[in-house]
Formats: C-alpha cells, sequence, structure tokens
C-alpha cells in the first residue's frame, strides 16, 4: 500500500442555493386547536411545524447524518478531546430494559440500578487513587464546577474563608476558569516555563494565603508530564490550598500514574472522553468526580453506599447539595462501565501505551515543527507561516478531522493533535502524508479549502454579524 | 473472541508487527521507553479488573439489572417519558451523529448543525422566544443559567423567587448556580396548586431580578395566571421565567403572547425514554438578551459557493474564547438529546404533537375521576387543569399507600403525609383500569 494521502468527499445533495432543504421547506402545516379539552385562554391558536411522512424523514436524516463526520468516518484529531473509538456493545448494554428507570423509584426497588452506579463508582475511584467518586456532573466543566464547590465547602468548614483565588495555568482549558468564575473564585493565571510546564517560580508567586487551589491537567495541554508534579503538589498544599485534577488527558496515564499518587485532592474524570462513551456531536457526556477521604462529606447528594443488605441511596454530611437535577447521564455512565469491564487492567494499560505510542509515532512523521517535547499521548505542532486555521481547513480535503487550531496559545499557529489509541500504523501514515501534502501546498490552495466536504469554506463572521438562528429568521412568513 | 491478543484492549488496531516497526522508526526498544513518570508516583498494582468478553458483560449487567423490581411506574413529579418512535433510535444512532464532536469545523458537520438548527427552530416556534440555543444538561441546570442570564441582565438586583412546590433538587441546583451570584432565592406561596398572586404581588420589590414559574408545575396542574404573573414581574423591572416542557408547549398558549422573557425546561420528554433523570436542558429566551445566551447556538450563514450553510455561531460568548468572564462554563451539552428531540417532535408532527399532549390532559382525568369515585381517596386534590399528572388524597397515609401499591407492582411518590402524586401517560395507560382496582383494593 502506498502511503499516499487518500482522497476524500463528502457525501452532498447540492441545489442552487441549499445542500438538503430544511424541514420547515418541505411540508409546514398549520393546525388548529379547536378540539383540544382547555378554556381558550390556556390553549395557543394553533401549532405550525413541519408534517412530513416516516420515509420523508428517514432520508432528510439520513443524508444529514451523511453529511457529518464522526469517528467511524475517519481519524479525529482533536486534541484534549480524545476522539477514540466507541464500542459499538455498549450501546446494547444502555439499551437493556433494566436501563429504563424513573429516578423517583425507592432504592429498595432498583438494587439493580444502584449496583451499577456502585461499581462505576468504585472502579472510577480505583483508576484515580481516590477514596469516593460521585457520578452526578453531567460533563466535564459540571465536574469542575463541582470540584470547585467543594474547594470552597471545605476551607469554609475550616472557617477559612479568605481563600478567593484559584490559580491556573495560562494553557488551561478554558472550561478551568469559567468554572473556578462561576464558583464565585478570582482566576490567576501563570505562565509556562521554558519546557512547557508549570513554572515553579510563578507558581510560588502567586500561592498565597488567598489560594484555594491550583487546577492542573496532567499531561497538559502541550502533551507534556509534570514532572515536578510532587513538589507543584506540596507547594500548594504548603500553602493551605488543595490540588484539582482536570481528567480531560487522564488517557495518556491509565494504569500507569494515578492522580492520587500525584498528590491531587480531587478530580473530574470525563467518560465521554478516557472511557469511550460517544460524544454525539457535543454531548452526553459525564464528569464524576473523585476525592480523597478529607473532601468526601462534600460530594454531591445523593451517593450510593453499600450496606448489609444491598446498595442505597446516602447524602453526604455536609454535601454541597446537587449539580444536576437527578442522578447525572445515567445512559453514559452504563456505557463507561461496559467499556471499563471489558478492558480490564491489561486493556487500560494498553489503551495509554496505544494512545502515547500512536502520538510520538505521527509526530514523528509529519515535518511541522513540534517545539515542545517529549510528549505523551497528544503535541502541539507549530504550522510556522501557514495559518493553522487555514491548515485545518485544507486537512478536511485529505478526510482527516483536523487538530485543535490556535491553542493552546502558547505556541504560534498551534495544531493540537491527539491521534488516540484508535488508529493502526497505516492510517498514521497517510495522516502523516496529509499534513506533508498540505506542508508544501501553496496559500491560495489552503485559503480555498475545503473543497470535498458537503459545504464549501464557512462565512463564520457573517454568521455572528447577523444572527438567523431559526427558521423563523430566515423565512419571515413563518 | 477478537484477531488481538487477550493482553490487548479489543479497540487498539495494532498488530505485534505494527508495534515493531512503530518502534523501530522511533528508536525504541519498548512503548514504556516513551513514559518519564517518576517512580514513586508510578502505580505499581493493578486494579484487578479483570478483562471480559462482550458476551459476559451483556450476560453480567443484565443479570444485575434483574434485580430491580418490575413495577409499573406511575411516576412523574417533572421527569416523563413516552413512547419513542422506532425512527428515533435507528437515525440518532447512525454513527455519524452518534460518534461525532462539537462542530468546530463546520464545512464536515452540516447535517448534525442541521439538525440542531431545526431543534432551536422547533423550540422557538412552541415557545414564540426568538433565541432557542441548542442545549443545556437538564431542567435544573437550565433553571439556574436563566437566573445567572437575568443577573447580567440587571446586576443590581439580588432575588430570585420560586415557587414553594418547586422540587428541593431543583432548588439545590439553582441555590449552586447563584452560589456566586449574590443572588436570595425566595419561595413565593401557592394555593390549591397554583400561584396566589396576592401574596405573590406582596412580596414584589425592584430588587427582584427573576421570578420563576412552572407549567405544569410540581403538581402537573397548569398554571393559570402566567399573563398576570408577568405583569406583576415587569411592573418591577424583573423577568419571569417559565419552566416547561416542548409537549406541553404544543398546545398551550405560546410563553412569548403571555409575557414570559426566558423558557426552560426538559426537552427530553420527546427524544428519551426514562434514563434515571438523564434529560435535556431547553433554553430560549427573548432576542434583545442574545449575547449574554449561555450555551451553543447555531446559525444560518453562506459557504464560498454562496449556498446556505449552518455554523455554531456568537462563540466568543463561550469558555473556550472568552474563559473567566464566559457566559456560562458550559462545553459539552447534550445535543445527541436534542437531536432525539427533533427527530421525535418531526415524527409526530403538529397532528401527532396535539394528539399525544391531549392525551396527556384525557388520560389524567379519566383515572383522576375513576380513582376519586374509590370511598377515602379525593382525586384531583384542587379543582385545576392537569397535565400527565395529579395530586390525590388519601385518608390512609401515602406512606402506607405507597407500600402496598407497591406489592402489587406499582410505584407512585408520595409528596405529603396523605398526598400521592399519580403520573400517566402512553407509557403507563394499558394499565390504568387494573391500577384503579388495586388502588381501590390498597384503600378500602
Amino acid at each position: 500500500m502506498s502511503n499516499s494521502p487518500p482522497r476524500y468527499d463528502q457525501a452532498k445533495w447540492t441545489s442552487q442555493s441549499v445542500y438538503e432543504p430544511l424541514l420547515s421547506e418541505k411540508n409546514m402545516t398549520e393546525v388548529s386547536l379547536d378540539d383540544v379539552p382547555l378554556p381558550s385562554n390556556l390553549k395557543r391558536n394553533s401549532l405550525t411545524l413541519p408534517s412530513l411522512s416516516e420515509p420523508e424523514l428517514a432520508r432528510h436524516y439520513t443524508r444529514l447524518s451523511q453529511m457529518t463526520y464522526g469517528v467511524d468516518s475517519g481519524p479525529y484529531l482533536l486534541g484534549s478531546c480524545t476522539m477514540k473509538y466507541n464500542p459499538k456493545f455498549t450501546e446494547d448494554v444502555a439499551v437493556l430494559p433494566g436501563c429504563s428507570i424513573h429516578p423517583d423509584r425507592a432504592p429498595h426497588t432498583i438494587q439493580g440500578t444502584l449496583e451499577i452506579l456502585y461499581a462505576l463508582q468504585e472502579h472510577l475511584a480505583t483508576i484515580g487513587g481516590m477514596d469516593a467518586v460521585t457520578l452526578q456532573p453531567p460533563a466535564g466543566a459540571a465536574g469542575e464546577f463541582t470540584g470547585i464547590l467543594i474547594i470552597k465547602a471545605f476551607h469554609e468548614s475550616n472557617d477559612d474563608f479568605s481563600r478567593n483565588e484559584i490559580i491556573i495555568p495560562e494553557s488551561a482549558h478554558g472550561t478551568n476558569p469559567a468554572s473556578a468564575a462561576l464558583g464565585g473564585y478570582k482566576t490567576i493565571e501563570i505562565p509556562s516555563n521554558e519546557q512547557g510546564t508549570v513554572n515553579i517560580d510563578a507558581l510560588q508567586a502567586a500561592l498565597s494565603e488567598n489560594t484555594a487551589a491550583l487546577m492542573l491537567t496532567n499531561p497538559n495541554t502541550l502533551g507534556l508530564f509534570e514532572l515536578e508534579i510532587e513538589l507543584i503538589a506540596s507547594m500548594v498544599h504548603e500553602a493551605g490550598g488543595l490540588l484539582y485534577y482536570d481528567g480531560a488527558n487522564l488517557n495518556a496515564l491509565l494504569g500507569r500514574s494515578r492522580p492520587r499518587d500525584m498528590g491531587f485532592d480531587i478530580m473530574h474524570y470525563n467518560v465521554h472522553k478516557t472511557f469511550a462513551t460517544p460524544h454525539g456531536g457535543g454531548g452526553p457526556g459525564a464528569g464524576p468526580v473523585g476525592v480523597v477521604s478529607k473532601l468526601e462529606s462534600f460530594l454531591p447528594a445523593p451517593i450510593v453506599i453499600k450496606t448489609k443488605s444491598g446498595f442505597d441511596l446516602s447524602t453526604p454530611e455536609n454535601t454541597i447539595g446537587k449539580v444536576h437535577g437527578f442522578y447525572g447521564n445515567w445512559l453514559c455512565l452504563v456505557k463507561a462501565l461496559a467499556y471499563i469491564l471489558r478492558l480490564g487492567d491489561s486493556g487500560l494499560l494498553d489503551a495509554s501505551a496505544k494512545a502515547v505510542l500512536n502520538a510520538n509515532y505521527l509526530g514523528s512523521k509529519i515535518q511541522y515543527e513540534i517545539p515542545f517535547r517529549p510528549f505523551y499521548h497528544e503535541f502541539v505542532a507549530s504550522s510556522g507561516d501557514q495559518d493553522a486555521a487555514e491548515v485545518a481547513k485544507r486537512l478536511l480535503d485529505y478526510g482527516v478531522h483536523p487538530p485543535t487550531t490556535k491553542w493552546p496559545l502558547i505556541v504560534p499557529q498551534a495544531l493540537l493533535v491527539e491521534p488516540t489509541e484508535s488508529e493502526n500504523k497505516s492510517t498514521l501514515d497517510q495522516i502523516a502524508a496529509s499534513f506533508n501534502a498540505v506542508l508544501i501546498e501553496d496559500q491560495s490552495t489552503l485559503k480555498s479549502a475545503p473543497n470535498s466536504t458537503a459545504s464549501a469554506r464557512i462565512d463564520q463572521t457573517a454568521a455572528a454579524r447577523f444572527p438567523i438562528l431559526s427558521w423563523h429568521a430566515l423565512d419571515p412568513s413563518l | 473472541m477478537t484477531n488481538f491478543p487477550s493482553t490487548q484492549s479489543p479497540y487498539t488496531p495494532h498488530t505485534p508487527a505494527d508495534v515493531e516497526a512503530m518502534l523501530l522508526d522511533l528508536g525504541l526498544e519498548s512503548i514504556e521507553d516513551l513514559f518519564d513518570i517518576p517512580p514513586s508516583i508510578q502505580f505499581p498494582d493493578s486494579f484487578k479488573i479483570p478483562p471480559r468478553s462482550e458476551h459476559e458483560i451483556k450476560t453480567e449487567l443484565k443479570e444485575i439489572f434483574d434485580k430491580n423490581l418490575p413495577l409499573v411506574e406511575f411516576l412523574g413529579h417533572g421527569y416523563y417519558s413516552h413512547y419513542i418512535p422506532s425512527l428515533v433510535d435507528h437515525i440518532s444512532d447512525r454513527s455519524e451523529f452518534l460518534t461525532s464532536y462539537t462542530q468546530y469545523q463546520p464545512e464536515i458537520s452540516q447535517g448534525f448543525l442541521q439538525v440542531l438548527f431545526e431543534y432551536q427552530s422547533l423550540i422557538v416556534e412552541l415557545t414564540g422566544l426568538e433565541i432557542a440555543n441548542s442545549s443545556m444538561y437538564d431542567f435544573a441546570t437550565s433553571i439556574g443559567e436563566a437566573a445567572l442570564l437575568s443577573g447580567r441582565i440587571s446586576p443590581t438586583r439580588t432575588k430570585i423567587l420560586v415557587p414553594d412546590i418547586l422540587r428541593s433538587e431543583r432548588l439545590s441546583v439553582l441555590k449552586n448556580y447563584t452560589s456566586n451570584s449574590g443572588f436570595k432565592i425566595e419561595s413565593y406561596p401557592t394555593r390549591d396548586s397554583n400561584t396566589d398572586i396576592e401574596k405573590l404581588e406582596n412580596l414584589f420589590s425592584d430588587d427582584v431580578s427573576m421570578i420563576y414559574i412552572e407549567s405544569p408545575n410540581s403538581h402537573g396542574a397548569l398554571e393559570e395566571s402566567i399573563k398576570e404573573i408577568s405583569d406583576i414581574a415587569h411592573a418591577s423591572g424583573s423577568l419571569c421565567c417559565l419552566g416547561t416542557d416542548p409537549l406541553a408547549l404544543s398546545i398551550l398558549e405560546k410563553p412569548s403572547s403571555l409575557g414570559v422573557d426566558i423558557v426552560v425546561g426538559d426537552a427530553s420528554v420527546l427524544g428519551l425514554p426514562n434514563a434515571y433523570g438523564m434529560g435535556v436542558g431547553l433554553f430560549a429566551c427573548r432576542s434583545e438578551y442574545l449575547r449574554k445566551v449561555p450555551g451553543r447556538l447555531v446559525g444560518i450563514t453562506k459557504d464560498a459557493t454562496n449556498r446556505r450553510a449552518y455554523t455554531l455561531t456568537l462563540q466568543t460568548r463561550e469558555q473556550h474564547i472568552r474563559r473567566e468572564r464566559a457566559t456560562s462554563n458550559i462545553c459539552t451539552n447534550q445535543a445527541w438529546v436534542a437531536l432525539r428531540t427533533a427527530i421525535h417532535a418531526a415524527y409526530l408532527g403538529p397532528h401527532g404533537l396535539i394528539d399525544l399532549a391531549k392525551q396527556c390532559i384525557e388520560l389524567p382525568l379519566e383515572l383522576s375521576s375513576k380513582l376519586n369515585t374509590i370511598e377515602g381517596v379525593h382525586a384531583p386534590l384542587h379543582p385545576r387543569h392537569y397535565f400527565r399528572e395529579f395530586v390525590v388524597r388519601t385518608d390512609k397515609t401515602a406512606t402506607e399507600v405507597v407500600q402496598a401499591l407497591e406489592a402489587k407492582g406499582y410505584a407512585v411518590s408520595s409528596i405529603g403525609d396523605h398526598e400521592l402524586l399519580i403520573c400517566i401517560t402512553d407509557t403507563n395507560a394499558s394499565h390504568l383500569d387494573a391500577f384503579v382496582d388495586a388502588f381501590k383494593e390498597v384503600n378500602s
């Protein structure tokens, strides 16, 4: 097989002015509500929505699915997003009859459901080295917010009300400062050192009696392992702060090093990254939070406990309350448990091994500069004179979902590449060939890309300047 | 059984020869050479999780789920499900939809973006409000985000008013979301399962940022005074937020016509079966607040061939750009559930939505009138219009009734010493008469 990059053509239906028409352009019907048994002041006059048959809808949505690119379509290099393969059997597990349960069922009538949740709590605790886990946060950012609330409650329980700052490295995910701010904290951003890791002097200068916590990803968003993590942990603890682990990059370390062992007090897991639950075009995910024992009593309510007679729901003594109306994204949790059981110790260890091997192999094959090394499961290349966003658009033509671009800011024209463990050698060779082909292409080729996706280059500026957010805004007659 | 050695993840495609060649290329002897984790923090042990086959896991989990008692659920209290047409499962499980990420590269994601645009349009039609985002996590977090939005609109106000019958879980989430905003959350009284307008008026002052109302509310009753409430709110310069759902909105007066400024709710009453509380947060508001809205928005623009195209827009509100000054910390949302809601609603169409919503009025009427003939049972407790569920008062204690019904194979919730909440939809309607018989025996 040759390593020349393949050509990709996304399916599409093209007409004069649109691709697939909107449902509203197919058959809008206005239906009156005359025979609805409600007084007229409570009900609407009529309802105007598309009215189509099942065969028409099946075709509409199938076409739209073909105009969408998933992990099953091809490589998905979005760095820090861990777009690994989503096993099919976990979908079957999530539709087992017992999965469909109302959240207000009494605990003694749903021992099976609670046993599943308990098993996942236990496995996640083991994997992170933590003492207790809540499964309630419905996403990574919700996990961060939960962590922030726990951090706050912990300090306040020690009559320590002056800690109003959270320290965050400049390379952190945007959700870190956003979640800290939602919890009422001032965020202190610290720069990286020349190696791309935490600048110890800057950290020392930032730490004070106002420090509530340091939020950290390890490996960080440059893919680098924070080799001084033990020193960092002791500095933060010395200052009276807590150490928060953003679990976005846990995939690199599965079975090799646990956040607890590195000195972290609290962490979230991204089951839609590390544990392969499908990302569904933006969500749902789940962001369980693990804590060391001194923080256990602050966890959201309820958590699942094991009793002499089975399983029960329990409210932690100093609970922060709730971060989701019920128990979080249940279906994602079931899928994550199934994935962990499928892989077991050896599989989890193999996942981190191959994730790191793949990133390093791909990194060695692409000719873009990679300023920071040695990296683990992801790396940041710089596209140099080329605009990283343009490079990304051009990669689409090669059937590669491009890396995260222009972030982290520490590398100019950054391409944050995470191939995950799901790609084999020949696919990695093809991805590298695609990068290297783009590297030598001229600017006009890049500027006119993409050409093989369903739509051509999209004008995002116009979308923001004149927002059209529903078919009503498109067609004033609706 | 798979193609690969059992020590390998079944989802890593590397042959031993691949690994060898890759290592050779990297000049390494072992993959372990790529890890420079200090020995003091390496994990030397194992998790003691043996790998299992698909078949073993399915069998094992099925056995665990079988420990759930097979009760027929008459449970609602703000979380509902309806029959899910097969089209929804089959289309939403198409792997392009299921395995894609957030649409940061719109050119390759037009299909999903269009579905989300159609979802937003559905919500706009149902609410009458001009802006709907493409999803929040769930009902409770949407209320929290609505309160924060009201705070961005009028930063000096200090109070959020909520009904005294609000589910405690929603109240708790709201308190957490607003814990830093300086808001006090205050309850206003309800009377006979509707807002007590007179008392509410006395509570109002110009420090109220937002009043939150529900219809159908925690008792299943439709709120009959939304217009009056929003008038009171607006007279004080406060916002009016309504919690509801897309099926109820298919027949209820458009919130925009009643003076509602923000609509929240759980849209997964269409799209998801009971999923132990998992849902999708509905969020819609007036166009004035566009640049203060939380969450992702899909908009229309053009591509280089001048054809209509879709893209995430107004992203400068979001955390990946604005960081600590973002309108919300949300990143991963519930897009796939919103997709399922959109497909379910499209499948039903306007006729089907109205028919299903009518059932949500007729079934509680039928059930409550049958229960009301039982001695010692009063149903519904108040003369309201009910949607899917209603409150029953029993002479026996609610705990007694719940336990006795459970022994007969039914799950219901108690909401007071003698009050139960009974929910009936198309999913449990076939059990209506048997449930009435059981209720009769239990209460005799």
